[in-house]
């Protein structure tokens, strides 16, 4: 394993809010006398992160996660604590930290709203102080990862969010940055742009060795993306582990789902619970550490006519739900 | 290609081609502006039939008066809509994710309003005001030259110091609305302030001889009446080349305090959102 690439230490940040009070009355005592409330968002996180790791950071909505995002990328700086991308301080060596990095924004856009799609690309060249041939090279083959070409002349207003999303990572990555964060970024996308976007993080990831951090509501993303997930809460980190690591822990039963050659009535099944039961099929749930699969499944093939089993897992999102539960945050 | 100032130049042309986009919207501002003139100049004109000793000839009323129309845009008044929609969005964020100086990076971006947008609205006005009206035998109230080839030549160089200062201005002001969220406090205090104190109003030259000294000494004079005063020669010589100081002067004190502000600002921002 390389050296930690992102190291992230104590990481804290409380934002100070201006609290309105209701009616008239409250608004004219807020002239002369603000009541303030310190919001903690981030209350010490830490974690390490090597060089060519991807990680999805995920938790509920006000969890935290952007706000460590923004760290990272140098935009705000933190109350305390300390962190280092590739050995810059993102806040204090801003610069030299954000010429190194990708970043995308999926609810904002980097793209300049009236202007193709092109001029964008070539304004963020020239930003980035990208030499003409590097920027040849690097472009052509975005295009082609990210089927660009016929977008390229399109104003930027005219786009659908799926188009304007793999433009967005398109820009994101025009300096070839070694790291890329991504907040959001299959957010309102339909099925095959999010396909899109995930392959495309997939292939910069595993085969040109780019750092990824990634937040997402979507389980799914992170099934498909993640090795390492971190899940945050309450602005702490809960949990920070592999995917798998996080279903055993959190919610390790499976289910069987059943279908009878003939209408069955509901019974008791030994070592398992029934979730559902409808005369010809029926979904039990059972924990695999005290009840082996091909032990219920014996069982149930024997005890009646059936045609056929399927064995599963609850789905991920269930699994997280069942986290947020158990960590008691309000998801 | 100088390539320490490439990207600023980059933003520059970008908003620059951008704005000259904008054609439609500078023909119709061109024929309120040329209607505002009129009245103004007819107003001026009345005022000046009963005034006995004033302190500029109607002459030299009528040439601030078309050249305050056609220089319009170029005063810092409102906020930059697109700005103002970025901090609105957030997508303000994403300035501080380029490795440029930010205020730089928001200066070259003022510039660039602060020259596109005027150059589509002064042509056409000095034009009408210069050369239409004498062609229509309204020379009377037409736009006359420069007091002198030297007058021209300074005139030339105060621009040059207007659209500095009025980027300054612009910059100081988007750095206010990052702080409070909103344009329309700015919008709202420095609409009235810059019209007025800029000269757009009534000329500078004409309010109160106890009030001269101050109006010369505060930055607004500076995006319009310095060089109105020298077009029209009642800045010479060394008046002149102090006036212009005074330009060059406060677009560095400006400049200082945008960029001291700006620094406040960003250490101290807030994303919303979590």
């Amino acid at each position: 394993m390389t050296a930690s690439n992102i190291v992230v230490d104590g990481l804290t940040k409380s934002f100070h809010v201006a609290e309105r009070r209701a009616g008239a009355l409250g608004a004219t005592v807020g002239l002369f006398r603000r009541r303030r409330r310190t919001i903690e968002a981030l209350k010490g996180i830490s974690f390490r992160l090597a060089d060519g790791e991807l990680l999805g950071l995920i938790g509920p909505n006000g969890a935290g996660k952007s706000t460590t995002i923004k760290i990272l990328c140098g935009i705000l700086e933190p109350s305390a604590g300390h962190c280092e991308v590739g050995g810059l301080v993102p806040w204090r060596e801003r610069i030299r930290h954000v010429a190194r990095i990708g970043a995308v924004f999926g609810q904002r856009t980097q793209l300049w709203w009236d202007l193709p799609v092109i001029e964008s690309f070539e304004l963020l060249r020239d930003i980035y102080r990208v030499p003409q041939a590097r920027y040849r090279t690097t472009m052509d083959a975005l295009i082609s990862m990210l089927d660009l070409q016929r977008l390229l002349d399109t104003p930027v207003r005219q786009l659908s969010l799926g188009q304007r999303m793999r433009c967005e990572i398109a820009a994101a990555m025009l300096h070839e940055p070694r790291v890329l964060f991504l907040d959001e970024p299959t957010i309102g996308l339909d099925a095959v742009a999010k396909l899109a976007v995930r392959d495309f993080v997939k292939t910069l990831n595993r085969e040109r060795g780019v750092t990824v951090i990634l937040t997402t509501h979507d389980m799914h993303d992170v099934e498909a993306l993640a090795e390492r997930v971190i899940v945050i809460g309450n602005g702490s980190i809960l949990a920070d582990g592999s995917l798998s690591a996080l279903r055993r822990g959190a919610l390790a039963e499976r289910r069987l789902l059943v279908f009878f050659a003939n209408d069955i009535a509901p019974t008791e099944i030994p070592g398992a619970s029934v979730r559902r039961w409808e005369g010809r099929s029926a979904e039990l749930s059972f924990d695999p550490r005290v009840t082996s699969a091909h032990g219920l499944i014996a069982h149930v093939t024997s005890r009646f006519d059936v045609e056929d089993v399927h064995l599963d897992e609850p789905p991920i999102e269930e699994v997280i739900a069942r986290f947020y539960a158990l960590h008691a945050i309000d998801a | 290609m100088n390539t320490a100032l490439r990207p600023y130049q980059a933003v520059f042309r970008a908003r620059f081609s951008l704005l000259m986009q904008y054609r439609a919207a500078a023909l119709a501002g061109f024929g309120t502006q040329c209607w505002w003139g009129a009245i103004k100049i007819m107003v001026l004109a009345a005022f000046f039939r009963g005034a006995g000793a004033t302190p500029m000839t109607l002459r030299q009323a009528i040439d601030y008066i078309w050249l305050a129309q056609a220089l319009l845009t170029l005063l810092p008044w409102s906020v930059d809509p697109d700005v103002a929609r970025m901090v609105r969005s957030g997508d303000v964020g994403y300035d501080r994710l380029r490795p440029l100086d930010t205020y730089g990076f928001w200066y070259a971006r003022a510039v660039a309003r602060r020259t596109a947008t005027p150059l589509l609205r002064a042509i056409p006005m000095v034009l009408t005001a210069g050369l239409l009206l004498p062609l229509l035998g309204l020379s009377e109230w037409a736009l006359s030259p420069p007091a002198g080839w030297n007058a021209a030549l300074l005139f030339a160089v105060s621009l040059v110091l207007v659209v500095a200062l009025a980027a300054a201005v612009s910059t100081l002001m988007e750095i206010i609305t990052v702080a409070a969220l909103s344009e329309r406090g700015v919008n709202m205090i420095m609409g009235g302030v810059v019209i007025v104190f800029s000269g757009n109003l009534i000329p500078l030259p004409l309010l109160p001889d106890w009030l001269q000294p101050f109006l010369q000494l505060q930055p607004f004079a500076g995006l319009l009446d310095t060089p109105l005063r020298i077009y029209s020669g009642l800045f010479s010589g060394s008046d002149a080349v102090i006036a212009l100081g005074r330009q060059a002067l406060w677009v560095m004190v400006l400049a200082a305090i945008g960029r001291a502000a700006m620094a406040r600002v960003m250490a101290r921002l807030q994303a919303q959102g979590g």
